[in-house]
């Protein structure tokens, strides 16, 4: 049982890190695209992501329904805690998907679709921001009376995290175009690269030092002197990916700067598993008390050990058919 | 009636839902077709079902792409607003949800890639696997999701512990007896809704004299497919019909408008059923019609809705009159359908004016017909949402109503706005536009994509 309900809390938190690292920099895109003001670059930049941007958001509907059946308790307690937060990300995850495809379609109208795209991207990655802080945060379970009053996602940290991860997004993006595309789309992605890397540190700073005073737990869990050494190799790695980051932009390398940023992506979100484990509502709701029936985890993970070493070949085998710069937009 | 949160809750899944399933049911049926004309292609090499299939490509891909965003919307709904639910059955219907998604949507997610983007990256053979692969999935896809709907309709294979369902058997569950007729008259469904509409649109194409190649093969494809579908389809409803009759009688009976038990129930053409008073008003029928048609026998026994106290009746002048609404449809169809076949027996199928202005008209049909069912089918099983064990009521989530309303005000303008108003915009710019002329040097050029390396400067 506890084999089991660790399993998906692993497979959960593998589908969460790729709807993070795939729909990151797609809905980066998105945020970028206000930055473009050439309409031809602009359907490039889009173009980029036109044939991989559904799959990409399978794995957001993958993580929903992963968790809905292995850890019932938890869907059931966290979406209607983060009610607002996550109606106005689904939201603006269907306008932003539906924009993506007039926008292709349209002519006159084509610059308020390009507007609605932008508006569509960022609103859903706010949203993302807040759920994320609220989880570092650890949820407060109030009674029904004081839900009414006041929302507890809506707090300074989150918008941190809301910030964080716009920019982080937006990173992801801007590296991924760099490969991409050719000329001055590429230069354009270069320079935008070059100042978010800096944002970015700050705001990579400002997290880590407060995430420890929300919660003594957290505190010490990572001042531990036990685990302090091995735990230190985290940010360590986060500083030098920033740094070869740095460097592989100066020297205008075209793929290194988009895996570094997958990697600074990556030890963030182990150090963020680090923090709330083992709970799946921080704080309130291990992920042993949250998960469902023996049967139910059983009959998933069938499913699972079959189906996800498929699913993950042919993403990757999408992306090599799809490989290779971007120089015309495409349509269908 | 006062407003709460499960009520508003209630309305906000049923907007959502109904606008969902419009996508992913015209895009079962759309893939099918193309599945079959390009399959035409390959084997005649006959370029009219080339372009056949490149254009109603166009319409699949925007359809599939509305279908996947408001699915997304749909699967978080079931938390946000519903988690007393959730938290109850999540771990029966949770596994056949991430099933779905493994098995069928990412296959549709990627190999729409290629469909859409490769007909010239790949080789044709490969191309056709691809669009088998969509339809594989779309299929697939369906099944799962009308297994888990068909739980709450008639639940099995599980006890419950504390208040959680825990599964006994998958088996039952999966291949639930009450679930086939149910499948079936849902992807014939499909295939009518989508069937219609390309009967519209070549009838229109027909009308204006523009791609009449084109125009023709579609049209006589769709009218002969409906031909075929809609008794079919007569079938498996009569199928599904006694389906419900054995697991949910009471759905019956407010289909049927009986009050009280009898054998020989009538089938009442029409009624105004009065629920307060717990009677019809009004009544036109054939006798013992009811009870042929739900247990095919003349004195069947048909079970009363007084036979359950009124708290656990559905409201029965919605699911009498839906239900009304989705036959005499059906009827209607039917009638289209032998007069196409009368029109190709006299060979005036493509040029008989006012036929063609019938078939353009007929475009929503398969759609009203689609959501008369579900609302009869779901409206029908209320109070209850898995039936006789849970209650809508106490499937609501504690959350507040100030919320529920600004997410429905959301949901009503960003569906209103974007469905409502511009998805259609964007069908009929496409339908306007058409696939082109047959004798265009490149049909290719669209697909450009990566073509050789080359800067842009």
């Amino acid at each position: 049982m506890e084999f089991l309900a660790l399993s998906w809390g692993l497979i959960i938190a593998f589908g969460v890190i790729l709807y993070v690292l795939l729909g990151g920099f797609d809905l980066g895109i998105g945020i970028l695209s206000i930055l473009i003001r050439d309409p031809h670059q602009k359907d490039i930049a889009v173009s980029t992501i036109l044939p991989v941007w559904d799959g990409n958001q399978t794995w957001l509907v993958f993580g929903g329904a992963a968790l809905y059946g292995a850890f019932p308790l938890a869907f059931s307690t966290i979406l209607p805690l983060m009610y607002i937060p996550i109606l106005v990300m689904v939201i603006s995850l269907l306008f932003r998907g539906i924009t993506f495809e007039f926008r292709l379609k349209a002519e006159r109208s084509k610059a308020a679709w390009d507007i609605a795209y932008f508006a569509g991207s960022i609103f859903a990655v706010i949203a993302q921001g807040l759920i994320l802080g609220t989880f570092i945060k650890g949820f407060t379970l109030l009674d029904l009376s004081n839900l009414h009053v006041f929302y507890p996602w809506l707090n300074s940290f989150g918008f941190m995290c809301s910030i964080g991860l716009v920019l982080g997004y937006s990173l992801l993006g801007s590296n991924y175009l760099i490969i991409k595309t050719t000329g001055k789309l590429q230069e354009l992605s270069y320079k935008i690269s070059s100042c978010l890397q800096y944002l970015i540190l700050l705001c990579f700073i400002a997290v880590s030092i407060w995430s420890p005073y929300l919660d003594p737990a957290i505190k010490a869990r990572w001042f531990n002197p036990d685990y302090m050494p091995f735990l230190a190799i985290l940010p360590l790695t986060t500083v030098g990916l920033f740094i070869y980051h740095w460097y592989s932009l100066r020297k205008r390398h075209e793929i290194a700067p988009f895996w570094c940023a997958i990697g600074m992506f990556l030890t963030c979100y182990i150090g963020f598993i680090i923090s709330i484990y083992p709970y799946i509502v921080p704080r309130h709701i291990t992920y042993l008390e949250a998960a469902s029936g023996k049967s139910s985890l059983q009959f998933m993970l069938v499913g699972a050990v079959i189906m996800l070493p498929v699913l993950l070949f042919y993403t990757f085998h999408s992306y090599r058919i799809f490989r290779g710069k971007v120089t015309e937009p495409i349509k269908y | 009636m006062i407003l709460d949160t499960a009520l508003l809750s209630r309305m906000q899944f049923g907007f959502t839902i109904s606008f969902h399933i419009l996508f992913p049911a015209f895009s079962i049926g759309l893939a099918m077709f193309l599945a079959i004309m390009e399959g035409i292609w390959l084997k005649t090499q006959n370029p009219v079902y080339k372009s056949i299939c490149l254009f109603w490509t166009k319409v699949f891909a925007l359809t599939f792409g509305m279908g996947v965003v408001s699915g997304i919307v749909m699967e978080f709904q079931l938390g946000t607003n519903w988690a007393g639910f959730t938290k109850a059955i999540g771990g029966v219907l949770g596994p056949l949800f991430t099933w779905e998604v493994m098995t069928a949507f990412f296959i549709e997610a990627g190999f729409l890639g290629v469909m859409l983007f490769c007909w010239d990256k790949v080789s044709p053979r490969m191309h056709y696997f691809a669009t088998l692969l969509v339809v594989g999935g779309t299929t697939l896809s369906a099944y799962w999701i009308l297994t888990a709907n068909t739980w709450m309709q008639h639940p099995v294979g599980f006890h419950i512990v504390d208040g959680i369902y825990k599964v006994d058997s998958w088996y039952d569950i999966i291949f639930n007896r009450a679930g086939f007729p149910r499948y079936f008259h849902m992807m014939l469904a499909a295939y009518i809704t989508a069937s219609f509409v390309i009967a519209s649109v070549s009838g229109f194409y027909l009308l204006k004299g523009k791609f009449t190649e084109f125009a023709k093969k579609c049209f006589s494809f769709a009218w002969l497919a409906l031909f075929i579908l809609i008794p079919t389809q007569l079938f498996v409803g009569d199928a599904t019909g006694l389906e419900v009759h054995n697991n949910q009688p009471i759905k019956t009976a407010a289909i049927e408008g009986v009050w009280d038990t009898q054998a020989g129930a009538p089938l009442l053409l029409f009624a105004i059923p009065d629920q307060k008073n717990q009677k019809n008003l009004f009544e036109i029928g054939i006798p013992y019609g009811a009870s042929l048609i739900n247990t095919h026998k003349l004195n069947g026994v048909l079970q009363g809705l007084k036979t359950v106290p009124p708290a656990d009746q559905p409201k029965v002048a919605v699911v009498f009159f839906t239900f009304r609404i989705m036959v005499g449809i059906g009827i209607l169809m039917l009638l289209l359908a032998c007069a196409a076949m009368y029109l190709r027996y006299k060979n005036r199928l493509y040029d008989t004016r006012w036929f063609q202005k019938a078939s353009i008209a007929s475009a929503p049909l398969g759609f009203m017909a689609l959501w008369c069912g579900w609302l009869t089918a779901e409206i029908g099983r209320q109070p209850w949402i898995v039936y006789n064990h849970i209650r809508t009521l106490d499937a609501a989530s504690d959350v507040a109503l100030r919320d529920v309303m600004i997410s429905f005000g959301l949901i009503i303008i960003v569906y209103g706005i974007v469905f409502g108003v511009f998805y259609f915009y964007f069908l009929t710019k496409t339908i306007r536009h058409g696939p082109g002329e047959l004798d265009e040097k490149d049909p290719h050029q669209p697909f450009l994509y990566m073509p050789s390396k080359h800067d842009e400067e």
